[in-house]
């Protein structure tokens, strides 16, 4: 479904993403690990029609990110990793406009709206500011905004940081029942524990080369865990450097 | 054209803007009070006898026939609102600048006086104590003390007691003098004054302001008949009006900075990336803020206006499609300008304090807090570059001018022209792809 093929790009002096290319099939579940800086924001960002690259092809089912950013953005879904809401408005605002800028008509994003809140556990709180809801109802609801449009594959950016093990495990029923509907998910983390319950594959990412891209099975047989795995091939030097 | 988006953009900076009452609130009634304060002390909806008047002191020394004539003279004045004082407390009043001016008529002022207009020797002086910030004020009180005193002076000169005293010891002095042609003209002259004033005695006729004294002095030898020159001859000139022109355009400025800096935040924020992610086309998102942006200028513009008629009869007495033409320009200037400053600026706090400054600037040479005319010539004309200047006399041409469409047509080309500079930059500068 997603091909990438040498995704390379540079600031300044720094090759942040450097050639990497994988692929993604339908329905796949792909954990992208790595420290901070290695380059997992800047990859999904050009994934997702975001950043431009320096170099290599982003596509999907064969349409190419150059030829129709439009095209491919409308069969995505992104999760930021910063919140990606108004505060200020309530929940079913932000809802509306998001399925706004893809173009959903009224009773269309009436629908999918009433969807993606039942399914994140907010239906009840649709009409309440997000400035009143806590860390976790803000990351529910974060991700809800990213699947109006129905898209075939979700980009989650560290979908769970900063909130509590309940909301985290609520985002984790959430994530798995959207793959249980066939969606296809590549999703950033440091967290090994959630690579190991959602992921069928992971790709490990450090100074913006791929280290890794093989099955959670095999690289925990291979590596006595997934943490082991981890450590084994990004080291344990310290990643001070701000996240790209 | 992703127009279902466009829509959905423009509906939510609207309901932002109306998230936060209290801003809206604010930006509506603080323009509204400041215009009625100044719409007050630029003469309210009417002529108030009181506004405006300038006040004076009086410091008669001499409290002669003179001196005290030219003080009722001048209390009667309708500019002036005269106190009639001791010299210190002039001089600490017009220091406190609660005087523009005092007058001090020294002893013996009426007496010399009246010699001075015959001899011109020994001319008396009469201090003028000035209030350095109020030149004006005391420009005026300088003009009307030289016109009551030349009335007052030349009337004691031929009809009062001075005057005869005067014209006496001038005829013994030129009894000394040689013989001469001009020698005889004058006595003759001087024996025929003297003639005439003791047969209007005005010490036995009456005294300062009698109608006995009206007949005699010199005066000025025509009367103003002065009008405001409004929409209509009837309607009396409303300092709303202007004021209010001026408001509406600094606040509207303000609620445009106050997109751009809200532009400027969102770039900074995970919202950004939502939006980005979007199938949205880059025209589509300055389109769509523009218009939204203009819709929220409208509305305060609206409202501001609204208050005016209501609250203080600010009516439009010039041309209806002019008023809202250039409503819509003005809005349109500060979507485009609210625009350009998010592309310009690199951090909110910095771009809101440069932006206000500037702002400002605009406003106070555009006329909007002061009218123009008071610049200097150089001010004057360099404000014609400002679009504000052209803003605040299109709404004041509209409202209280009554002036036609025609004169509406020049400030809203430039001020559509200002928005499409402002526009341009921005496009030039606004980055989408990252």
């Amino acid at each position: 479904m997603l091909q990438v093929q040498k995704l390379s790009k540079r600031y300044g002096d720094r090759l942040a993403v450097n050639a990497i290319s994988f692929a993604i099939a339908a329905g796949e579940t792909v954990g992208l690990l790595g420290p901070n800086g290695a380059g997992k924001t800047t990859a999904i960002a050009m994934i997702s029609g975001i950043a431009r690259p320096d170099g290599g092809v982003v596509s999907l089912d064969g349409v190419r990110v150059t030829q129709d950013a439009n095209e491919l953005k409308r069969r995505v879904g992104l999760v930021p990793q910063d919140l990606a809401l108004y505060d200020e408005l309530s929940a079913w605002a932000n809802l509306q406009l998001f399925g706004g800028l893809y173009g959903l008509g009224a009773e269309q994003l009436r629908q999918r709206a009433d969807d993606a809140l039942a399914l994140v556990g907010l239906a009840g709180r649709r009409h309440e500011r997000v400035k009143t809801f806590s860390g976790g109802m803000k990351r529910r609801l974060n991700i809800a905004g990213a699947l109006l449009h129905d898209p075939d594959l979700i980009l989650l950016d560290e979908p769970t940081v900063g909130v509590d093990p309940q909301s985290r495990n609520a985002i984790f029923d959430n994530l798995e029942e959207l793959k249980r509907r066939g969606k296809t998910l590549l999703y950033t983390t440091h967290y090994m524990e959630e690579a190991e319950r959602l992921c069928d594959r992971v790709l490990i990412l450090d100074h913006g080369q791929l280290l890794a891209d093989d099955s959670v099975a095999h690289l925990m047989q291979q590596y006595q865990g997934l943490e082991a795995a981890f450590m084994q091939l990004t080291g344990r030097a310290l990643r001070d450097e701000a996240q790209a | 054209m992703n127009t279902t988006a466009i829509l959905a953009l423009i509906r939510t900076d609207i309901r932002l803007y109306f998230a936060d009452r209290r801003a809206v609130i604010v930006g509506v009634l603080v323009p509204i009070l400041i215009a009625a304060f100044f719409g007050y002390v630029f003469g309210g909806t009417g002529r108030n006898d009181d506004a405006g008047k300038i006040a004076i002191a009086v410091v008669d020394e001499d409290q002669s026939s003179v001196s005290r004539a030219i003080t009722a003279d001048l209390t009667a004045d309708k500019l002036l609102q005269v106190s009639a004082l001791e010299r210190a407390a002039a001089r600490d009043q017009v220091k406190a600048g609660k005087q523009s001016a005092a007058a001090v008529f020294p002893k013996g002022f009426g007496e010399q006086t009246t010699r001075a207009l015959f001899s011109g020797l020994d001319k008396p002086q009469v201090e003028l104590l000035v209030d350095p910030t109020q030149t004006t004020g005391a420009r005026v009180v300088e003009g009307l003390l030289a016109q009551y005193s030349m009335q007052e002076i030349s009337k004691e000169a031929f009809t009062g007691a001075y005057g005869r005293r005067a014209i006496d010891d001038y005829l013994a002095d030129l009894d000394q003098q040689e013989q001469t042609t001009t020698r005889a003209d004058l006595e003759t002259l001087l024996r025929a004054a003297r003639k005439l004033s003791d047969e209007r005695d005005t010490t036995t006729v009456g005294g300062p302001g009698s109608s006995a004294r009206r007949e005699f002095g010199l005066s000025i030898p025509y009367t103003v008949a002065a009008s405001e020159v409004t929409a209509r001859d009837t309607t009396p000139y409303n300092g709303y009006a202007h004021s209010f022109a001026g408001m509406a355009v600094q606040f509207i400025l303000f609620a445009g900075i106050d997109a751009g800096v809200l532009l400027l935040l969102t770039r900074q924020r995970g919202i950004w990336q939502r939006l980005r992610s979007a199938p949205l086309r880059r025209g589509e998102f300055i389109l769509a803020r523009a218009l939204a942006t203009t819709l929220i200028s409208l509305f305060q513009f609206t409202l501001i206006y609204l208050a005016a008629a209501l609250v203080f009869k600010v009516r439009i007495e010039g041309s209806w499609p002019g008023f809202i033409g250039l409503g819509l320009a003005l809005c349109l200037l500060n979507a485009a300008f609210g625009l350009m400053l998010a592309t310009l600026g690199r951090s909110a706090p910095t771009t809101r304090g440069f932006a206000s400054m500037a702002t400002l600037l605009l406003v106070m040479i555009g006329g909007a807090w002061v009218p123009a005319f008071v610049f200097p010539r150089w001010l004057q004309n360099a404000s014609l570059y400002a679009p504000t200047r052209w803003a605040v006399d299109g709404l004041d041409g509209a409202t209280w001018r009554g002036l036609p469409f025609n004169s509406a047509l020049l400030p809203i080309i430039v001020l559509i022209g200002s928005a499409a500079v402002c526009l341009a930059v921005a496009i030039w500068r606004f980055r989408w792809e990252e």
